[in-house]
């Protein structure tokens, strides 16, 4: 650090967030979404599957990420979440009668209304046995669901509401949706993180006792973005559940969700928004061209992790953003001098 | 005894046994913890490693390699391999990840899981199997009127109790027990007075996969195993760890036994609901005595 050399007055300092990067940043995201947003015009059903798919594991990405990342509080039980939102959808819109395509975001409601009481009895645990208590209590959501009659039990159901809309609407609407879900996903956490919340997130990550003293509500803040991850979580399961028509416990609460979310985000490069992003997209490469290896593909992406997080704890992305000094969604605060 | 009162004797007798064995789960993961602050995730899929190990060391068909070996040869090969495995594990992997926090550690585990339970499914499909112990897991013994319990869960509620007794004393007693201690409360310190921090943590998890290694071939002897039955063993491990809370594995001991205890209660009330008998006991410990049933009451010296 150089001090600066215009004597002691600091006017010429200011505390910055944006970066040349960044201003590019918006403009390449906001072509890319205008682009993919034309999507069902330009390529065929199959796809904008795979796409819905890949919005689905990036909204689960970006909560993972805004949970543990930023927020230092690893779960190793977000489809406990996903799969409250996927049930959500089939008994809002199979009992409840209501839209299905409307029910993705009420289904978030339900989830992050469920986060609530759960989160006073997982805060009591720290660290990998808060990891472990959110898996338990996944795994409570589907010996539930899986008891329940009417949800369909061990074997699950379909989501019958969505007979009265013919495919030709209902996969390009589906797609609409996941974009408009991953967007506003990538966007929220890209705000949220550049706000006063974010800056105590920010804090209390790396010290909550140093957090607390300059006034950060530790305890608040850790639970709204508990509550705000069930949230989009919830969504992402909807959606996901929205495009595959059929539910079922095992399905729904897998804890191959989190692997695969772990996987994406530590890959991708944790802490940081584009890492997400990133992971995503390599997830699905390796996933297209490898998976007919079936159980070697899964072991591959395990060691990949495992040497990722021993060589290169920051990711990808973190690699990168630290070696070049880019940052394309900027939420660090950086001192920089007015000419 | 009327015939109800016997039948919840019976099931209480059960759920005692069955906790020994989720008790020593449970130990072992509390090890690791006690020692390191490292939350392994990957220990149930070491139990079920343990166990296929077991069960390829013993057929002597069927799978490849088939040895075909007695089990009171391939039991001790089997717990000396897990030792083994966790030394390296914890000196070449674990080691390098513990100065970043907690998170690094936690997610090598959870590759290290995945990475087990996909290679067994690979080599040994995902047929559960069990090992055979020549006859042992169908004998029994009347322990009062009535009330009959199977050899091999009582010699495993025994071995539990001697494994944790010789954990306890090894932790109290021994200079290795101080080591452990020492690097735990304050690994500089301990550095600074000469202990060898890191073949200290490689010594403390090849410990707890010894014991991991002896819990899993009697869960293999007991029932099935498959290869995707860690997480729900690793889930039990750590009930049984927050319900005894973090005092001492006595305290981990007893938490296991009552998880064991809730399970064969609530598989009596309704087969479907064993396991969620279990979780309920768990969540009701957490909202009411977080600090589990039996914390530590002093500092040790």
């Amino acid at each position: 650090m150089t001090a600066p050399d215009t004597g002691p007055s600091s006017a010429h300092w200011r505390v910055s967030q944006s970066t040349r990067a960044g201003r590019f940043g918006l403009l390449v995201w906001a072509a890319l979404l205008a682009a993919a947003a034309a999507l069902p015009w330009w390529a065929d059903a199959s796809y904008m599957r795979l796409a819905t798919e890949f919005a689905c594991l990036l909204v689960l990405a970006q909560m993972w990420n805004l949970l543990a990342g930023y927020g230092g509080m690893v779960s190793v039980g977000q489809q406990g979440y996903l799969g409250i939102g996927g049930y959500a959808l089939i008994a809002l819109a199979d009992y409840g009668g209501i839209n299905p395509f409307a029910c993705v975001l009420l289904a978030g409601g339900v989830a992050a209304a469920v986060s609530v009481p759960t989160a006073a009895l997982v805060f009591r645990l720290q660290g990998g046995h808060f990891a472990i208590g959110t898996w338990v209590v996944a795994e409570v959501f589907r010996l539930v669901a899986s008891n329940t009659a009417a949800l369909g039990g061990g074997s699950g159901r379909s989501l019958q509401a969505m007979r009265e809309f013919a495919r030709a609407l209902r996969e390009p609407l589906t797609y609409w949706i996941g974009l408009a879900v991953a967007a506003a996903s990538v966007t929220g956490v890209y705000l949220l993180m550049r706000s006063r919340l974010g800056l105590a997130l920010a804090a209390l990550r790396d010290s909550e006792v140093a957090a607390e003293s300059q006034g950060v509500n530790v305890r608040f803040t850790k639970v709204l973005v508990y509550v705000l991850s069930a949230l989009g979580c919830g969504v992402a399961g909807a959606l996901y559940f929205l495009m595959n028509l059929r539910i079922s416990p095992d399905a729904a609460f897998t804890v191959g969700w989190s692997a695969a979310i772990i996987f994406i985000v530590v890959i991708g490069g944790i802490g940081t928004i584009e890492g997400p992003i990133i992971g995503t997209l390599l997830y699905f490469a390796l996933r297209e061209t490898l998976a007919d290896f079936g159980t070697w593909y899964l072991i591959a992406l395990g060691i990949v992790a495992i040497v990722a997080m021993v060589r290169f704890p920051k990711g990808i992305w973190g690699t990168l953003a630290e070696r070049y000094g880019l940052y394309l969604f900027p939420v660090q605060r950086r001192v920089v001098r007015d000419p | 005894m009327p015939a109800a009162l016997l039948g919840w004797t019976d099931t209480l007798v059960q759920g005692v046994m069955l906790g020994g064995l989720y008790g020593l789960f449970a130990v072992g993961l509390s090890l690791v913890f006690g020692v390191m602050r490292i939350v392994n995730i990957a220990h149930g899929d070491l139990i079920v490693l343990a166990a296929f190990g077991a069960i390829v060391a013993t057929s002597a068909s069927g799978t490849v390699p088939a040895p075909g070996l007695p089990l009171w040869i391939a039991a001790p090969l089997v717990v000396a391999a897990m030792y083994a495995f966790g030394y390296i594990l914890q000196r070449g992997v674990l080691n390098t990840t513990i100065a970043g926090g907690e998170l690094p550690p936690l997610l090598v585990t959870f590759g290290v899981s995945i990475v087990i339970q996909n290679l067994l499914l690979e080599f040994y499909s995902a047929d559960p199997r069990s090992l055979a112990a020549g006859g042992l897991e169908t004998r029994s013994v009347e322990l009062f009127a009535g009330v009959t319990v199977g050899v091999l869960p009582l010699a495993t509620l025994a071995i539990a109790l001697g494994i944790t007794a010789f954990l306890q004393w090894l932790f109290g007693r021994t200079n290795i027990g101080r080591a452990f201690r020492a690097a735990s409360d304050d690994p500089e310190i301990a550095g600074l007075m000469g202990i060898a921090t890191r073949h200290v943590y490689a010594l403390a998890t090849a410990l707890a996969l010894a014991v991991v290694a002896i819990a899993g071939m009697l869960l293999a002897v007991r029932t099935t195993v498959a290869p995707a039955d860690g997480p729900n063993n690793l889930i039990y491990a750590f009930e049984a760890v927050i319900i005894g809370g973090l005092g001492s594995f006595w305290g981990t001991l007893a938490g296991g036994v009552i998880l064991g205890i809730s399970q064969a209660i609530g598989f009596r009330l309704s087969p479907g609901w064993g396991a969620f008998a279990g979780h309920i006991v768990f969540l009701a410990i957490l909202a009411l005595r977080p600090q589990g049933l039996f914390p530590r009451t002093r500092t040790q010296a």
